[in-house]
C-alpha cells in the first residue's frame, strides 16, 4: 500500500507543523518580562473602557457570502474528478461536465440578478 | 492482531473522533463546540485516508473544516452576542444514563449479532482499491453515474436559490 | 509500508522497523520544512528592503551588512515583548491560532516537488489536499477574532473570512485548468505534464485568475484591507503581541512566497529549464522562478492603492467568478475537440513540443479571444465611467455658475 507510505509523511508533518511555530512562542515565554497589570489586560478600545456588551452589528451579506462559497464548494469538488479523467472521456462524458457546470452557472445568474451578491 | 503503524493511526484518529464529539456535546460555549465538531470531523477525514479514499478525505476538510464551521460561525453570531453563548445542561444524570443505555442497546442488539453473523464484515478492507481518476470516469460515462452526478448539480442550485430565498425574506432592509 | 533509503539503514543497524521508518519519515519532514522556515527569514528582509526602494527611501540598512541581519532583530525584539493577554480572551483558541495558522502554510510545502526525485509527498490528490490545508488558514483566522473577544477584532475576522471565502473560488476554478490539462492532481505529474509546454502559455488566463485571487488570499493590496492600519485598528490580530503576533505576521509573508511557488508548479513549468536534470539546477529553475513572480506580487503592492470592501467583493463576484467557470468551459471545449479530431495528445507526461504545439497554438488563440473580450469589455466600462463623470463635473460647473 505505498499510497500510506506518501500519507505517513503528510502525517508526521501534521504533528511536526503546529510545534515549529510552537518553539519560538515558547521561546519568547520564558524570555520575556511579565508584569501583568489589570489596566493591560483589558480589553482593547483605542483607549477608552468597553462600552456594553461585545456585541457586533452582524450583517446578513457575511452569511449569504458563505452560503455561495460553500456552494460552489461542494461543486468544485465534484468538478475535480472529472477533471483529472478529462482526457479519457469521450464526447458525452465531457458535455455531462460542462451540463454540471451550466447548472450551477445558472443558480450563480439567479443570485446575481436578485441582487444579494451586492454589498450592501 | 499485530500493532502496525495502521493500527495505531487508526486509535489515534479513533480517539481525536470520538474525543471530538464528547467535546461538542459537553462544553457550554457554541463556538467552542463549533471547533471541536470540526475536530471530530478531521477525525473522520482521517478514517477516510486509512481507507485508500483520500479524495474524501480531502472533500471531508474542504468543506466541513473551509466551509462549514465559517457558516455555523456566522449562523451563531447571527442569532445571539457573544456575552450569551452559553447554554446551560439541565437534568444532567438522566440523560448521560439514557445515551449509555442506547449504546449498550445498540451494541449488543444490533452492531454484534450484524457482525458475528456476517462473515463478509470480518475480512480486512479489500486491498483492490480504486482511484480518483476512476471516480471521475464514473461520474461522466453515460453508462455509469453520469445522470446522478447531473442531480447533484440540480440539488446543489436548488439548495442556492432556497438559501437565497430564506435568506432574503429575514433581512428587512431588503 | 516499503522502507528504503534511510529507513534501510536504521533497520539493518538493528533498530525496530516502526521506528527506523518513523525516524527517517521524520528526517523528510525536517528537511522539506527547512525550505519554507529558512525562507521567511529572508523573505522579511527582501520584502522591506524592496518596499523601501519602491518608496524611493533606502530600507533597513543598520544592522548587520545591507540591514541582512534585520530579521534577526525583530524576532529578538519579538521575543522579549511582554505577552498580554486579554483577561476575558478564551486562552486555549487565543493561543492555538497563531499555531493553526502558521501550520497551515507550512503543510503545503510537504506537497511542493523540488526537483524530480525530491519532494516530500506524491500525493494522488495533491491539488485538493493544497486547497483544503489553505482553508485551515480561514478557520484559524476567525477563531483568532472570535477568541480575543473584542468588537474590533471580530468585526475584522469577519471581514477577512468574507474575502478570503469569497476569493477562493475563482482560484480553484483557476486550478481546475492544469489538472484538466495534466490529467492527475498529484503536483508531481503537473510538473511532469508541462515538459513540453508551460501551462502558462497554453492557459495564460487561468494564471493571471491564481495569480489574482492568491494576491487576495494572502491579503496584499490592492485587497489589503485586513492589515489597513487605518480602520478597524489592525483587524483580527489586535489583541495579539509578541511572539503569536510574530506568528502571523510570518505566516502572511510565506503564504505569498508560497503562492508564488504554487504558480510556478501550476502554470510556469516547476523546475523545468536549461539543464534541468541536474536536481540541483532544477531546485535553481524553481526557486528563480519563484523569486520572479514574489518580486512582481511585491511591486503590485507597493504601487496600487487599496480598494473598498465592496468593490473588493463586486470585482470577485460580479467579474472573477463568470471569468474563471466561463475559463474552464472554454478550455475544456476547446481541449476536447482537439483530442477528438486527433490533434492533441491524450497524455501530456511525456509529450514531446511538438507534439503538444498545435493545441498550445488552439488554445492560445482562444484566451487572446477571450482576452479581447474582457478588454473590450474595460473599455467600455472605462468609457462609460468617464462619461458620467464628466456629466457630473459639467452639472457641478452648471450649478456653481
Amino acid at each position: 500500500m505505498e499510497i500510506l507510505n506518501q500519507w505517513a509523511f503528510i502525517g508526521v508533518f501534521a504533528v511536526a507543523a503546529p510545534i515549529f511555530p510552537a518553539l519560538p512562542i515558547l521561546i519568547a515565554w520564558i524570555l520575556r518580562p511579565s508584569k501583568p497589570n489589570v489596566l493591560k489586560s483589558q480589553t482593547y478600545e483605542c483607549g477608552v473602557e468597553t462600552v456594553g456588551d461585545t456585541w457586533v452589528q452582524f450583517r446578513v451579506q457575511y452569511y449569504i457570502y458563505g452560503l455561495i462559497f460553500l456552494i460552489f464548494d461542494v461543486e468544485m469538488v465534484l468538478l475535480f474528478p472529472w477533471a483529472m479523467a478529462y482526457n479519457r472521456l469521450d464526447a458525452f462524458a465531457s458535455i455531462v461536465g460542462v451540463i454540471f457546470i451550466l447548472l450551477l452557472l445558472d443558480g450563480l445568474l439567479y443570485a446575481w440578478n436578485k441582487g444579494v451578491l451586492e454589498w450592501k | 492482531m499485530e500493532i502496525t503503524i495502521v493500527t495505531v493511526a487508526f486509535i489515534v484518529f479513533a480517539l481525536i473522533s470520538l474525543g471530538g464529539a464528547i467535546g461538542v456535546v459537553t462544553c457550554h460555549n457554541l463556538f467552542r463546540g463549533t471547533i471541536w465538531l470540526m475536530v471530530s470531523l478531521f477525525g473522520a477525514a482521517g478514517f477516510f485516508v486509512l481507507l485508500s479514499a483520500p479524495f474524501l478525505a480531502a472533500v471531508q476538510v474542504l468543506v466541513y473544516i473551509g466551509a462549514i464551521a465559517i457558516l455555523f460561525t456566522f449562523a451563531v453570531m447571527l442569532t445571539r452576542s457573544i456575552s450569551n453563548l452559553k447554554t446551560r445542561f439541565t437534568r444532567l444524570n438522566i440523560n448521560i444514563a439514557a445515551a449509555i443505555a442506547l449504546f449498550v442497546l445498540l451494541v449488543v442488539g444490533v452492531i454484534a449479532p450484524v457482525f458475528i453473523l456476517n462473515p463478509d464484515l470480518q475480512q480486512p478492507v479489500s486491498s483492490v482499491t480504486r482511484t480518483t481518476i476512476d471516480l471521475g470516469e464514473a461520474f461522466a460515462r453515460g453508462n455509469s453515474f453520469a445522470l446522478p452526478f447531473e442531480l447533484a448539480s440540480l440539488l446543489l442550485t436548488a439548495a442556492m436559490i432556497g438559501a437565497i430565498v430564506i435568506a432574503r425574506e429575514s433581512d428587512d432592509e431588503v | 509500508m516499503d522502507c528504503t533509503g534511510l529507513c534501510e539503514t536504521l533497520f539493518r543497524g538493528g533498530l525496530d522497523q516502526g521506528i527506523a521508518q518513523f525516524i527517517s519519515l521524520l528526517v523528510g519532514v525536517l528537511l522539506v520544512s527547512g525550505v519554507p522556515l529558512v525562507t521567511v527569514i529572508f523573505l522579511i528582509w527582501v520584502e522591506r528592503k524592496i518596499a523601501a526602494r519602491i518608496q524611493d527611501r533606502l530600507g533597513p540598512n543598520r544592522v548587520g551588512p545591507f540591514g541582512l541581519l534585520q530579521t534577526f532583530a525583530d524576532l529578538i525584539k519579538l521575543l522579549i515583548k511582554e505577552d498580554i493577554t486579554p483577561t476575558a480572551a478564551d486562552r486555549l483558541l487565543y493561543n492555538a491560532a497563531p499555531l493553526v495558522a502558521f501550520a497551515s502554510v507550512v503543510l503545503i510545502w510537504g506537497v511542493i516537488p523540488y526537483t524530480p526525485y525530491h519532494f516530500g509527498a506524491d500525493l494522488e490528490i495533491g491539488v485538493l489536499y493544497m486547497v483544503a490545508v489553505a482553508s485551515l488558514g480561514t478557520l484559524a483566522i476567525m477563531t483568532a477574532g472570535w477568541a480575543s473577544n473584542n468588537k474590533y477584532a471580530l468585526l475584522g475576522a469577519f471581514r477577512v473570512v468574507a474575502l478570503l471565502v469569497s476569493y477562493e473560488i475563482p482560484m480553484v476554478f483557476a486550478l481546475l485548468v492544469p489538472v484538466m490539462l495534466a490529467g492527475s492532481m498529484s503536483l508531481l505529474e503537473i510538473v511532469h505534464a508541462q515538459g513540453g509546454m508551460w501551462f502558462g502559455i497554453m492557459a495564460p488566463i487561468s494564471a493571471v485568475l491564481f495569480f489574482i485571487s492568491a494576491q487576495a488570499e494572502t491579503g496584499r493590496a490592492p485587497f489589503d484591507l485586513i492589515e489597513a492600519e487605518s480602520e478597524l485598528v489592525a483587524g483580527f490580530n489586535i489583541e495579539y503581541s509578541g511572539m503569536k503576533f510574530g506568528m502571523f505576521f510570518a505566516a502572511e509573508f510565506l503564504h505569498v512566497f508560497t503562492n508564488a511557488i504554487l504558480l510556478v508548479v501550476f502554470f510556469f513549468g516547476g523546475w523545468y529549464g536549461p539543464l534541468w536534470q541536474e536536481p540541483l539546477i532544477a531546485f535553481m529553475w524553481l526557486g528563480l522562478k519563484a523569486s520572479v513572480l514574489y518580486f512582481i506580487s511585491l511591486w503590485i503592492r507597493n504601487t496600487v492603492p487599496r480598494l473598498r470592501i465592496d468593490q473588493v467583493m463586486w470585482f470577485n463576484w460580479f467579474r472573477l467568478v463568470p471569468l474563471s467557470i466561463a475559463n474552464v468551459l472554454v478550455i475544456a471545449t476547446v481541449v476536447k475537440i482537439m483530442q477528438l479530431l486527433n490533434l492533441a495528445p491524450r497524455n501530456l507526461i511525456g509529450a514531446s513540443f511538438g507534439e503538444v504545439l498545435p493545441l498550445t497554438l488552439v488554445l492560445l488563440l482562444a484566451n487572446i479571444a477571450m482576452g479581447l473580450i474582457i478588454v473590450g469589455q474595460l473599455r467600455t466600462a472605462g468609457q462609460t465611467a468617464r462619461v458620467a463623470a464628466e456629466n457630473r463635473a459639467s452639472v457641478r460647473a452648471a450649478i456653481g455658475d
